[in-house]
């Protein structure tokens, strides 16, 4: 065994990139509480002093406090940056300096020229007229293929957020991998890989062969990265410091080649454990230093940006990163994933104060250890910052070895990757069958010229006939879309990095969503339990709708409505799987826009539920606001009816709920109101 | 038999041990300054819901509610307590935890057919969680348009048939805050042997929405909320007289040994 491996527990994972079978024969459940945590050092109080001091320098400047306008961001782009040296354990920046944010404009020229533009700086026109004359782009390859359709789909949104101007994201590196191998290691793998791919140069092999060396490409240039900071990252870590150090060199050198949607971490938190348990056996580390590596990683983490426009973040409300890192879960064979190092992940939202990034997401199983489902609760109550996903529903498809990318793909790691897939408008789609495929607010033809709905009253049974044409019609050209979104993402922006810490057979999950559930399935039901009169302009078109009587609404456990709901997400997933996808992606579904409903509602006319024009929609599968009045449980029974093996991508509820109403003096949830006597 | 409700609440948290099926009953003879559900007072009214149609609700989330289970609140469910009996009843044949949320006002020692019914409802019921508005009668009359005899009453004969009991006492700053009354209340209380908690609750104004709503007026507009801090203070007060009465309670119990 290789001395970094000293004490470790062998296997398969010694003679293949395995990290799972590592992980499963070394980590150490943990079950105690949250009494061995450590408080944040010195060092890391100043560091994030040093940090707040720079946010509040960017807020003032508008957004942005600096941007690259003249190098094209790559792994081995800029020279390294710090906060301050002396005092980070843990190091590396996007570019050299903290808050500096990089142009990656292989997605798109115009996008990153925008960025630039919107936030007040100007790309060197070199590289303008390069990128315009010479070398082709992602979003220019997607607009020479599109069809006119899809460009009116687009432009009605009624297919929306694209990832055709930008970075796709959502695959997610094994980073772990370079902690426990060394890239010399992955190279070799690699390399074996290439040779030994199919000889008879099919365009896929071709493809496979050419990708393979662009991987093999970056892992050389991700030893690079090291050397710039000084690391030695050719040979697996030898201590906890160097196995974190390694690892966020994994993750660095994908988000300074990807601007993607989502760039998320993996599920680190265990693997990481195992260093540190054997570095506190061993009296080299005590608990205050690792708590200091992991509060200065999550500080990095914490730092990633990246130059978008303002209707970007319009999009997705603000200018997340979605730099996703799973904890938690439970094994196959029935033991828990939980390690201390779960707890100090969740702890740096007490050490550093709490943050949207990075996306903490606990993988929740009713078998978790009852001390760590209270630190979670104690730890959502005063930060409200942790994400939950049932891992009890998750494992049956991925293992145990899967990490959520973005909000809720899930996706097993270094093994599967996805296909991210924005969103269709069923809403939208909705008002088109009625309207006979002309758009309620541009007024434009831009569906198939399906015979409209003439009666004053709607009538369940014919709309239902005509929804579901018309969402057949949507989901083969959203496919279509998808299809060349995907085919030049991977010819013009691929992800070499993130891809060469993946298997060399990965498993291509075909995203696609939807939004505009709850109002579809309240409309249905106004249309089928009370009476829907239809308001007209002076064209005939459908503009208003007024509802006469009441109706059961989504989100309060009513079968009558609930149904409609689980009903659609199952149609509309049969006429995406009726479709041919790309490089033999599976196709999923989502129902998880967490922030985009309000844009989505934006762009939609009234609907036949009582939403008028431009009110939100709910976010992802969340009843409509202030419609479910049984209390969460109903609401949440109600959302958990929908058919998860229709919607594999993810189902997302947003729950809010004041501290107060989850129990009194912050502890009714684990015993009684405690009269103490005293003495 | 139906029972009229007000609402119903899937998840309650506060209406005692763990997650709570909640049940808000339809009218309340009580008329207390400061309720924040004046919907709930009028009789008759309402949703018309059986006990199974109730208790289907709950079975199809039951999950939620293994360390909880079922609270009926109000208005005042004991207005309604033929078809309290019957849903506890039921529910208790389910295995399911019972408790009442309750003002107790229903309460009248002397008439022995009410009686017999309370006694029916106590046997199929896990915890009360008994709302003492006030330890004076007199200003437990201004408060609320209502005496207090039977509700202490009732807490002796709840004690008498040994049911767990938390106490629950809104404070309202002017009103019932005084440490006279606070330890009166803890005295009296302290006296109760199946007492398990007190749940001090500070006085919010978010109930005043409703009597706008409702058009009736709002008497005490000039009263703010009581903030935290003075209720962990009101509560000390009546943790006092807790401790005195159990205090002299012991020394009764040694002088009885010792005789």
């Amino acid at each position: 065994m290789r001395s970094e491996w000293n004490d470790f527990v062998g296997g398969i994972w010694e003679k293949e990139i395995n990290v799972r079978d590592f992980i499963q024969k070394n980590y150490t459940l943990y079950e105690g509480d949250d009494s061995f945590l450590a408080g944040p050092t010195k060092n890391t109080t100043e560091l994030w002093e040093q940090v707040m001091d720079l946010t509040k320098q960017e807020r003032e400047a508008g957004g942005v406090l600096d941007m690259d306008t003249k190098i094209i961001s790559t792994i081995t782009s800029h020279t390294a940056g710090y906060l301050n040296k002396e005092k980070e354990t843990i190091v590396g920046f996007q570019t050299d300096k903290p808050f500096k944010r990089s142009m990656q404009p292989y997605g798109g020229i115009r996008m990153a020229e925008k960025a630039c533009e919107d936030n007040g700086y100007k790309v060197d026109p070199e590289i303008v007229d390069f990128f315009t004359t010479h070398r082709k782009t992602h979003n220019a390859g997607v607009f020479d293929a599109y069809t006119a359709e899809m460009r009116a789909c687009r432009s009605n949104h009624i297919i929306t957020g694209l990832p055709d101007a930008y970075g796709r994201g959502r695959i997610i590196g094994d980073y772990r991998r370079v902690a426990l191998y060394g890239v010399d290691r992955l190279i070799e793998d690699k390399t074996d890989q290439k040779n030994t791919t199919r000889t008879i140069m099919y365009s896929d092999v071709i493809r496979e062969r050419e990708e393979l060396s662009e991987q093999i490409r970056a892992l050389q240039d991700l030893k690079k990265l090291g050397a710039l900071y000084g690391c030695d990252i050719s040979k697996p870590a030898t201590n906890t410091q160097e196995a974190i150090q390694w690892l966020y060199f994994g993750y660095l050198a994908a988000v300074k080649e990807q601007n993607g949607a989502a760039m998320s971490l993996g599920r680190t938190s265990t693997f990481i454990d195992i260093y540190a348990e054997r570095d506190l056996n061993d009296g080299k580390f005590t608990e205050q230093q690792i708590q200091e590596f992991i509060d200065h990683f999550i500080m990095k983490l914490r730092l990633v940006k990246f130059a978008r426009t303002p209707e970007y973040n319009a999009i997705f409300a603000g200018d997340p990163t979605w730099v996703t890192e799973s904890i938690g879960g439970v094994g196959i064979d029935g033991r828990p994933l939980v390690t201390k190092m779960s707890f100090r992940y969740l702890h740096t939202l007490s050490n550093l104060g709490t943050a949207p990034e990075p996306n903490l997401t606990v993988l929740w199983s009713t078998k978790l250890p009852q001390n760590f489902k209270k630190f979670c609760a104690k730890t959502s109550i005063e930060s409200s910052s942790v994400q939950y996903e049932n891992d009890d529903l998750m494992r049956v498809t991925h293992g145990d070895d899967y990490g959520i990318a973005c909000c809720v793909s899930s996706m097993k790691l270094g093994k599967e990757m996805q296909f991210f897939g924005a969103r269709a408008n069923l809403a939208k789609c909705l008002l088109y069958a009625i309207n006979g495929g002309v758009d309620e607010i541009s007024h434009k033809q831009v569906g198939p010229k399906y015979r409209p709905i003439t009666s004053e009253y709607l009538e369940f049974d014919e709309v239902m006939e005509k929804y579901n044409d018309m969402m057949k019609w949507l989901a083969q050209v959203y496919v279509n879309t998808l299809n060349i979104i995907h085919f030049m993402h991977d010819k013009y922006s691929y992800e070499r990095l993130q891809m060469a810490l993946h298997d060399k057979e990965v498993t291509r999950w075909f995203a696609t969503g939807i939004a505009g559930l709850s109002v579809v399935a309240d409309s249905l039901s106004a249309i089928k339990y009370a009476k829907v009169k239809t308001v007209r302009d002076e064209s005939g078109l459908v503009i208003d709708y007024k509802i006469e009587g009441d109706f059961p609404k989504y989100g309060n456990d009513d079968e009558r409505v609930d149904e409609l709901a689980t009903n659609l997400v199952h149609t509309f997933m049969q006429h995406v799987r009726a479709n041919h996808t790309y490089r033999g992606g599976i196709p999923t579904t989502s129902i998880l826009t967490i922030t985009s409903n309000v844009t989505y509602g934006k762009n939609t006319g009234s609907t036949p539920d009582g939403r008028k024009q431009g009110e939100p929609f709910a976010p992802g599968a969340n009843p409509m606001h202030g419609r479910d009045a049984h209390g969460a449980v109903a609401s949440l029974a109600s959302v958990s009816k929908l058919p998860f093996k229709d919607a594999q991508d993810g189902i997302s509820n947003t729950f809010t709920i004041i501290p107060g109403a989850l129990g009194k003096e912050d502890q009714i949830f684990v015993g009684d109101i405690d009269i103490d006597l005293g003495n | 038999m139906k029972g009229f409700i007000h609402s119903i609440e899937s998840f309650g948290s506060v209406d005692g041990p763990g997650i709570r099926f909640v049940v808000f009953m339809q009218g309340c003879p009580m008329r207390c300054l400061y309720c924040h559900n004046p919907d709930t007072w009028q009789p008759d009214i309402g949703n018309q819901m059986s006990v199974k149609e109730i208790l289907n609700s709950f079975e199809k989330n039951r999950a939620f509610y293994k360390n909880g289970g079922l609270t009926v609140s109000g208005g005042e469910p004991l207005m309604q307590i033929d078809f309290l009996i019957e849903l506890f009843e039921a529910a208790k044949a389910k295995g399911i935890h019972t408790c009442l949320d309750t003002s107790g006002i229903i309460f009248n020692e002397s008439n022995t057919n009410l009686l017999n019914k309370f006694d029916r409802l106590v046997r199929v019921t896990d915890l009360v969680m008994l709302d003492i508005k006030h330890i004076k009668t007199q200003e437990h009359l201004k408060l609320t348009k209502q005496p207090n005899a039977q509700i202490l009453q009732f807490a002796k004969y709840l004690d008498s048939k040994h049911i767990d009991m938390w106490i629950r006492h809104v404070v309202v700053p002017t009103l019932n805050d005084s440490e006279n009354f606070l330890f009166e209340l803890g005295y009296f209380i302290g006296g109760l042997t199946y007492l398990k908690a007190l749940d001090v609750l500070p006085y919010h104004t978010m109930g005043k929405n409703k009597y706008k709503e409702l058009g009736i007026d709002y008497s005490l507009e000039e009263i703010p909320d009581m903030d935290k801090e003075n209720a962990i203070i009101a509560k000390k007060f009546i943790i006092e007289g807790i401790k005195k009465r159990r205090f002299e309670l012991s020394q009764m119990a040694t002088d009885i040994e010792k005789t």
